[in-house]
């Protein structure tokens, strides 16, 4: 598989701004790829995206998408993408088919027509295809301020397959969203990707989101401060480990050490359980503790303790 | 051919909303009402007798000149609400050229401005004004070459603004003074010259006078009406339109783009 998406030390410092927004990222996409930046508020990820999908000029660096530079050829790469912004850019004074009406029309799949009954018979059947999918047959032809936020994007993202794009682009799709509504979202999504087999470049600051991904990409203060498939970001973000101490904390030590237990000292003394049981490591202990704690995070508390680290960093 | 298409679909978007907008449709009918209904009869029932021709046609033409003007200059300015609404987004990472974006965007708000000038016309019906099918023929092109001036001016402020709130706050400011300028509402044919300079540089000067040109002409008020001929109006209007959308169409694109 070639890469779809190849970013070399990206830079952008906004005018004004004292920091780079994005400073110097390097990372590459594989075609058909599930790919994430997960990051909090204020990382980069829109600004990546901003950049990525030619709507905002960039500092330094070099970007290619669908095998076309962005500085050269940004026409051919805004035929290749599809893009969901986080703010829906839906028009609210139209209807949802004249929403995907003017989609299409922009992106020359069919010619100007001022009313649907003249539009072209293949147009008309795909619209009615969509909407049986998206279950708004009745909906379709009225004003899209009646919908609801839930099925806005869900009519984004139908509306952005329309041109068949080799990339989607999702900036924090679900952000706004219900519960029910994201569950669903996905779903649909989800089926998109078997049936399109559309690479999809997603940013959000939900880790569960992120975890369906091929690759994630952890981005914050403008930088990635770790990359790889989920279940070896997990590993890296997860550290299972005991914290102790004793009165006498020279005889801890000595024990720790005939234990072959792997620690460090720090103000207490910290195991690293890499695995081990906390139970067997505790009953092993025979010098008597006046302190233990287990440190068990989750994926979530984790990655916020990655970004907070990197905060005080 | 898919350029063009782009080009309708966007000025069709601007019409359709347009229509779908009674409060703007109503707003379209009070300029006129409050212009050459309130202003033109009673200047031309104390003043009309002495100025040797008929105010209430005269401001009728003249109004119909502004609004064409007026109208699609601040159409074209609503992409910064789509802007803020974040739609133009949508329009903006689409695979068309921004010069596509600018001219459909003109065209549409050009449409609604025709629409609004067919409301003045029969606004001045009812006032009185009656002209010949020939004569609303023979306008008809050059009304559209005052809305694509207007087009070009409102991409030119537009460029220069940065959000919805200062176009509200600044547009009265770029407009307003060109109706009097412009001698919408009274001859300005003799000025103090500082006046006199600013009146013609202002834009709206050029479209309500090529009105006033091509209405007047082969009639006895013409010298007192009207104050260059209609080919001047022309060639100051063709070379205005191209600096105003050159340069507000690379400033609108870079500033969209160089944040």
């Amino acid at each position: 598989m070639g890469k779809i998406i190849d970013v070399s030390r990206l830079v952008k410092k906004y005018n004004k701004a004292n920091t780079n927004a994005v400073d110097d990222i390097t990372f590459d996409v594989s075609e058909g790829e599930f790919f994430s930046f997960l990051g909090p508020n204020g990382a980069g990820k829109t600004t990546t995206i901003s950049i990525l999908t030619t709507t905002l000029s960039k500092t330094s660096g070099k970007v290619s998408l669908a095998g076309y530079d962005l500085d050269k050829n940004q026409k051919e790469v805004r035929k290749s993408i599809g893009i969901i912004f986080q703010n829906p850019s839906l028009d609210q004074n139209l209807t949802a088919e004249e929403n995907v009406r003017f989609h299409a029309i922009l992106y020359g799949i069919y010619p100007f027509a001022p009313t649907f009954g003249f539009m072209s018979k293949a147009y008309q059947k795909k619209v009615y295809e969509l909407s049986e999918i998206l279950g708004i047959q009745k909906d379709i032809f009225k004003p899209i301020k009646t919908f609801s936020g839930g099925m806005k994007r869900k009519l984004e993202i139908m509306r952005s397959l329309i041109h068949k794009p080799k990339i989607l682009f999702l900036d924090e799709p679900t952000s706004g969203l219900d519960p029910l509504s994201r569950k669903n979202l996905w779903q649909y999504l989800n089926e998109v990707r078997k049936s399109e087999k559309t690479t999809i470049f997603l940013t959000t600051h939900y880790l569960e989101e992120a975890e369906g991904a091929d690759h994630v990409f952890i981005i914050n203060k403008g930088k990635i401060v770790s990359s790889g498939t989920p279940s070896k970001i997990k590993k890296e973000l997860i550290k299972n480990y005991l914290l102790v101490d004793s009165k006498s904390k020279r005889k801890l030590i000595s024990e720790l050490k005939k234990l072959k237990l792997n620690f460090e000292e720090k103000e207490n003394i910290m195991i690293n359980l890499r695995g081990k049981n906390p139970q067997k490591v505790i009953s092993s202990i025979k010098t008597p503790l006046n302190y233990l704690d287990i440190h068990n995070p989750t994926l979530e508390d984790a990655y916020l303790e990655i970004i907070e680290n990197n905060n005080h960093a | 051919m898919h350029e063009v298409n782009a080009i309708l679909t966007i000025a069709y978007r601007d019409f359709s909303k347009f229509l779908r907008d009674r409060g703007r449709i109503i707003a379209t009918f009070i300029f006129p009402f409050v212009f050459v209904g309130i202003l033109g009869s009673s200047l031309q029932s104390n003043l009309g007798a002495n100025a040797g021709y008929n105010f209430l046609t005269f401001i009728f033409i003249g109004v119909l000149g502004q609004t064409l003007f007026q109208s699609t200059a601040s159409g074209v300015i609503s992409l910064i609400e789509d802007r803020e609404n974040d739609f133009s987004q949508e329009i903006f990472v689409s695979p068309i050229s921004r010069y596509s974006i600018i001219v459909g965007k003109i065209l549409g708000e050009s449409l609604v401005a025709l629409t609004q000038g067919i409301g003045v016309f029969l606004f001045g019906f009812v006032m009185g004004v009656h002209l010949t099918v020939f004569e609303f023929l023979r306008l008809a092109p050059f009304a559209l070459i005052v809305c694509a001036l207007g087009g070009a001016f409102g991409v030119f402020v537009l460029s220069n603004l940065k959000s919805q709130r200062a176009a509200n706050q600044i547009f009265p400011f770029v407009i307003f003074p060109q109706f009097f300028l412009a001698g919408v509402f009274g001859p300005v044919k003799n000025l103090p010259p500082a006046l006199l300079v600013l009146s013609r540089i202002a834009p709206m000067t050029y479209a309500v006078d090529l009105v006033r040109s091509v209405f007047y002409t082969g009639m006895a008020e013409y010298s007192k009406t009207v104050l260059f001929s209609t080919l001047i109006d022309l060639v100051v209007i063709g070379a205005m339109f191209l600096l105003f959308i050159s340069i507000g169409t690379i400033a609108f694109v870079s500033n969209e783009r160089n944040r």
